[in-house]
Parts: structure tokens; sequence; C-alpha cells
């Protein structure tokens, strides 16, 4: 499925938070998006999965959803967004219950992402029992659970320590190498989007626009390859350097607000 | 394993210095059997007081008098009548006021007009002590039990209208970002998310008006009724019979007890997760 943004504006009262987006995330990529905070990347992603309303400018989609697929566009939280109350399969059954399955499609449904994710052990654990990783599993499960045909990551990894980090980056990446899922991965991390992006997006400070777009010519599977590093390093120099100064500038104006 | 990756002179340069410990302190523990012995302190100060001839029976009857006025309404029976009229009262009182509390509450929460129209009105009346709108309800329902109903559920309805609302919104917005993107409807994320997630607001709301209740009940029963625990209170006082409006007074506070012990048991039940 693709995503087409065109000359999207957004506004809070006042404050123009996006300016002039044009934008289109092609079938099968993965697109990260990273700028300085308060940037409007999330705002970016909420309005791309319909739960912000944009000023203006129009957001769309084209292309085939995969079968079985339940909700096309599906968020990834970085707060996991998990009910405390429910255990980790009931989590998963919640984004099921409205639809109208048998009760073995959703069971199978849910044992698959869970298995898939590893957590199959943990089914009736609580939210509040799991560790971040853990729990940022379940909300990639549940993700999973609907059959997206894209995915929207809302700095998925920002809670977590840096092994686990590395552990989900890996789970990322076997996941677009077996289903090829359309994704939109907000990021603050460069080497998060160096590793696991094909295309980096990179916005201003506010009211964010589009600064660059920088393509990651290596395939994502030969990126921790020393024949690679050279070239990473210098895609890396790159997006520091533009947004190096602006990360400064945006820092020092949430200090004084 | 011995640390070995220092060279020789670092690890034998000074005799090593024990850390003095100084986190000690500022940690609640549990002392199981302070609050028992605190009691029965109280009671052997209380008791000895009367039988040293400190204090008058009159004015201060010594809690074995307290219990044997209490074992002796209990075997007339007179005990039973009066908790049942107070109970009966406070279970209706309270269930009315809970119901339209809660229905108010959840509209305010969730809708912008109603929170708009409902915060200014609920500021204005909570305020009020509801016992002083006894009369006037008397006044429009008569003597008998409507116009306690009304006192007890007028006095229960603002508290629980402020908790259901509040709760509302301290249920996590990402939750429901999370439901909406997700596609649920309205009504389920009314009743999976909303709900559950104000639960633990509600119930404590609960525990706030159970013992409002407790106060409206007592009061509206010592200004017109002939049954009822605040009723019986009222009389032994006017008759000097201290013991007896002690003994009432024990029911009261045995009573509270009871409800908070119910609704505690009622949150471990239904807020297991937290």
């Amino acid at each position: 499925m693709r995503l087409i943004i065109k000359d999207l504006c957004h506004r809070y009262d006042d404050l123009v938070v996006l300016d002039g987006i044009d934008l289109t995330v092609q079938e099968g990529e993965v697109l990260a998006v990273i700028g300085p905070s308060g940037c409007g990347k999330s705002t970016l992603l909420g309005i791309a999965g319909g739960i912000v309303a944009p000023t203006s400018g129009t957001i769309a989609v084209a292309g085939e959803v995969p079968d079985g697929c339940l909700n096309p566009i599906t968020f990834i939280f970085q707060d996991f967004a998990l009910l405390p109350w429910r255990s980790v399969e009931d989590n998963l059954s919640l984004v099921l219950e409205h639809h109208p399955l048998s009760a073995a499609e959703r069971r199978e449904r849910i044992e698959s992402g869970l298995r898939r994710m590893g957590l199959w052990d943990f089914r009736k654990a609580l939210p509040k029992q799991l560790s971040g990783g853990m729990r940022q599993r379940v909300g990639i499960a549940r993700a999973l659970a609907v059959r997206p045909a894209m995915l929207l990551l809302d700095e998925p990894l920002s809670a977590l320590d840096a092994q686990t980090r590395e552990l989900l980056m890996e789970d990322f990446l076997s996941l677009w190498q077996r289903e090829r899922t359309t994704a939109v991965y907000v990021t603050h991390n460069l080497d998060e989007a160096l590793r696991l992006a094909d295309r980096v997006v990179v916005l201003s400070r506010r009211p964010g626009r589009l600064r660059e777009i920088v393509t990651i010519e290596e395939p994502r599977d030969q990126r921790l390859e020393p024949s690679a590093q050279a070239h990473l390093a210098e895609v890396r120099d790159r997006l520091w350097h533009l947004i190096r100064a602006e990360a400064q500038l945006a820092d020092r104006e949430i200090a004084d607000a | 394993m011995p640390d070995t990756s220092l060279p020789m002179t670092e690890r034998s340069a000074a005799p090593p210095q024990p850390v003095r410990f100084r986190g000690g302190g500022f940690t609640v523990k549990g002392h199981r059997w302070a609050a028992l012995l605190a009691f029965v302190v109280l009671i052997a100060v209380w008791e000895s007081t009367n039988r040293f001839g400190l204090v008058s029976e009159l004015f201060l009857p010594p809690p074995s008098a307290v219990a044997s006025a209490l074992a002796a309404m209990a075997q007339d029976g007179s005990l039973w009548q009066h908790l049942k009229a107070s109970l009966m009262r406070i279970g209706v009182g309270w269930v009315m006021g809970t119901v339209a509390g809660m229905a108010v509450g959840f509209a305010m929460g969730i809708g912008s007009v109603a929170r708009a129209v409902g915060v200014p009105l609920v500021s204005a009346f909570f305020p009020i002590p509801k016992i002083a709108l006894l009369p006037l309800f008397i006044l429009w329902f008569g003597i008998g039990e409507p116009s306690k109903f009304a006192t007890i559920g007028f006095g229960v309805f603002f508290p629980t209208v402020i908790a259901t609302y509040s709760a509302i919104d301290s249920v996590p917005r990402n939750l429901i970002r999370m439901a909406q993107s997700f596609g649920l409807p309205w009504a389920s994320i009314l009743r999976k998310i909303v709900l559950p997630g104000a639960l633990p607001g509600i119930l404590a709301g609960f525990r706030i008006t159970a013992s409002i209740a407790l106060i409206l009940v007592v009061a509206a029963e010592m200004i017109g009724a002939e049954y009822g625990i605040g009723a019986f209170v009222l009389t032994a006082g006017n008759l000097m019979l201290t013991d007896q409006l002690l003994a009432g007074v024990l029911v009261l506070s045995l009573l509270g007890l009871s409800i908070g012990t119910v609704l505690s048991i009622l949150e471990r039940r239904l807020l297991k997760w937290r």
C-alpha cells in the first residue's frame, strides 16, 4: 500500500506545526522520519493514520491490502498503549473483537502474533509483569494480529534500553524481510533510521518542513557488514549535519518555553 | 574471582575502609500488632479511669458498660430493628445517588457540552451541607422515608459526579487513541477502555460517598425517625443513657468499618491488575 501526502499543513491554534509537506511512501518501503524535537514528526504520523485531523492538505492511500487485513493502517506506539487490566492475549483480542471473525480465527491470529514475537508462554501475563521490551513486543504482536498493510511506528524503541532496542531492531528487520509491509518509522535516533529505513526524511524545526530525503542504498540485511560502514558513516554525518544546528535551536526553544 | 585488573601498587596502597551504611529510615514498615495494641491500651486506660473514679460513669461510661448495653440491645432485638432501618436508608439513598451521579459524571466525562453545563452547577451545589435541605425534602416528600432517601441520595450524588468525571479524565488518552487507531467503535471504547480505566477513581469515590451516606443517615434520623441508629443515639442522649448512646456510636463505627471492608474486597477483586 502507498501513502500519498499532499501539501499538508497543521496548526494548534496559532502554532504552525507542519507546513507544506509533500511526501509519498512507496509500497513495501520503510521510510524513517527524523527531525528536531517538536518538529511535528508524531503529528505527521497521527495525521497519516487518521487520528489527528489536518488543518489543510490531503492524505490518501493507494494499492492492494493483504488478505485478511482488518486495519490497513496500524500504529505501534512509543508507550506501548497496552490495557493494564487485560492479559497479553486479551490485549491482542481487543483489536479483533469488533470484527466478524470466528472464535477459531481469532484464536489463530492471537496465537500466530504471540508465537512470532516469542510471547506465547506469557499470554496470560498482565503488562505490569513484563519488561519494557516484552511490552513493546506485545504492541507489535497486536499490530500483526490485524495483518496491516502499513505500519506507523511512533518512536517505538525510545522508551527501551540499548540492548532491548537492538533486539527489537532485529525483530523489525526479520519482520520486514518476511512481509515487506510498508512502514513509516518516526525516530530521533539516527542509528535506528540508518539500520532500518530505505529512505530517511529530514524535517526542519517547527514549523516542520521537508528539508531533505536521503536514500540509503545498502540492503538492510548488509548494513552491519564492514563494507557498508564507510558509506553509512557518511550518510550519518550528512543527516547529523542537517539536523544538528536546528536540534540545538529547538532544544533552546523548549528550554525557554 | 578476585579483581586482578589493577596494578599491584594500586591494589595495596592503603588499608580498605568499610563503607558506612547511610541509607536507613524513610521507609514505611508494616507493624501488624501495633494497631491492635493501640486499641487494647486505649480501652484499658478508658476502663481504668472509671474503675479508679477519675471520670463519672454518667459522662463517660466504661467500655464494659458499653459492651453490656450493646449485648442487651442485641438480646432484646432493638439493635437489629434500628440497624435494619438505617441500612435500608443508606442502601436506597446511596444507590439512588450513585446511579444518578455516575450517569451524570459519565456524561460530563465524555461530553464537552455536558461538562460545560455540569461543572458550574456541580461547583455551586456541592458545598451546600445537604442536611440543611432535609426540611425542604420533608416539605416535598413528607416526614417518612422518601425525604431521608432524598437527603442521602443528594449528598451522595455530587461527590459521585465529581469522582466519576475526574476518573474518566484520568484514563490515559493514549489508550483511547490506540483503540481509535484500531477502529474500535465508540461504544466499545467506552465499555472496554473508559469504564475499566475509570474504575479505580470511581471506587475511590465510593469510599467517600459511603462515609457521607453514614453521616447523613444519622443526621436525618435524628431529625425525624422512630427507628434507626441516629434516632436511637438521640433518644439515649436525651435520657442520659450514655452507655446506650456510646453503644449506638460503636455500632456506627462498626458499620463504617464493615462498609470499608466490603469496598476493599471489591477493589481487590476488580483492580487486581494494579
